[in-house]
């Protein structure tokens, strides 16, 4: 019973699911240029929207977007060009990949930064506990002559 | 120098604070248009209510002027209806109309109802020059100098405190080089 109440369920999901993928249907000649629309359209964003791509939203704006990427690429223009016109209309917000440029140049090196700034941590802590196991290991004539003499006591006691 | 270390998170708790303090009151829906400083991008459009008549950038030559979005499918719209016709009527200003994804019909029935604030209005049915403009959402208002040159955008609802506070000092600033 339960089974086929989960059944049921599944199948009622499925034509929303199919209706809600329709929206994104183009007609492409070839599958390279379905997959390519398909990762542009993924990677830009709904300036409508606080966080999603334009393949994802409903928005209206979205829809002309989309549409725009769609004519723009059967015109043959390519990723960049496509990209480009959509940020001189609505800015850089639209871009989930932002350019390297002077303003975002720390942004695309905060996980460089992040992994140098580590490895110099952890070279510190290697060479610092380094050193001190050399410090302590390092005994004055007089220390060691000391302790051989600890240690021949001790075993004297031992045996005895 | 080891009592100095632990003062570290202190100083990177604060620095968090005082970054997420600064994003406290901002809109995040609010962007910044991407033509600020551009002209009005290239158009040619009917008029609304003379539909023979093609409009291009040329009638945002001579003089500063607001370009107001709007279309009757959009509630705020609505809302700063009033506000648009005391600006043209009681302070004068030049606000030409882009009518955005509409019916001519529709649009044509509201003007006639709640009164004629532009002093034109461009019929853009398909929103294309909505979508050059950079338009995300109805209303957006956006303040064009005499040389046909975008200075700023506001998005949402014009009301008496939005014109003085933003859309009047720019208004006075690009009107009186004219």
């Amino acid at each position: 019973m339960r089974r086929f109440a989960l059944l049921i369920l599944l199948m009622l999901m499925l034509p929303a699911y199919v209706a809600a993928d329709q929206a994104n249907v183009q007609g492409f000649d070839t599958l390279e240029e379905e997959s390519r629309y398909r990762e542009l359209i993924s990677e830009l964003r709904c300036p409508k929207c606080q966080n999603q791509n334009i393949a994802d939203s409903n928005a209206p704006i979205s829809k002309d977007m989309r549409d725009a990427v769609y004519s723009m690429m059967q015109e043959g223009a390519d990723n960049d060009d496509i990209v480009n016109a959509l940020v001189d209309r609505f800015g850089e917000f639209v871009r989930y990949k932002p350019e390297v440029d002077r303003r975002t140049i720390l942004l695309w090196a905060t996980p460089a930064i992040a992994v140098g700034g580590g490895l110099l941590i952890v070279a510190g802590v290697v060479i610092r506990s380094r050193r001190r196991g050399e410090q302590t290991d390092r005994l004055t004539d007089q220390e060691r002559s000391r302790a051989d003499q600890l240690l021949a006591d001790e075993n004297r006691s031992e045996q005895s | 120098m080891k009592r100095l270390l632990l003062f570290i998170p202190v100083v990177l708790v604060v620095i968090l604070g005082i970054v997420l303090f600064a994003g406290i009151g901002k809109d995040p829906n609010h962007l910044e248009s991407a033509l600020i400083g551009k002209p009005v991008p290239a158009f040619t459009l009917a008029d609304l209510k003379a539909p023979e008549s093609q409009l291009d950038p040329g009638i945002f030559k001579g003089e500063v002027s607001l370009l107001n979005v709007w279309a009757t499918w959009c509630p705020a719209c609505r809302d700063e209806h009033e506000d648009l016709l005391w600006l043209a009527e009681e302070k004068g200003v030049r606000i030409i109309g882009l009518n955005y994804k509409d019916d001519r019909e529709d649009a044509l029935t509201w003007l006639e109802r709640l009164g004629n604030p532009y002093q034109r209005t461009i019929y853009d049915p398909r929103g294309t020059l909505g979508f050059d403009l950079g338009v995300y959402g109805a209303p957006e208002t956006y303040v064009i100098d005499a040389e046909g040159i975008v200075r700023h955008r506001h998005v949402g609802v014009v009301n008496e405190k939005v014109w003085k506070e933003d859309l009047e000092p720019l208004f006075n600033q690009y009107g009186e080089g004219a």
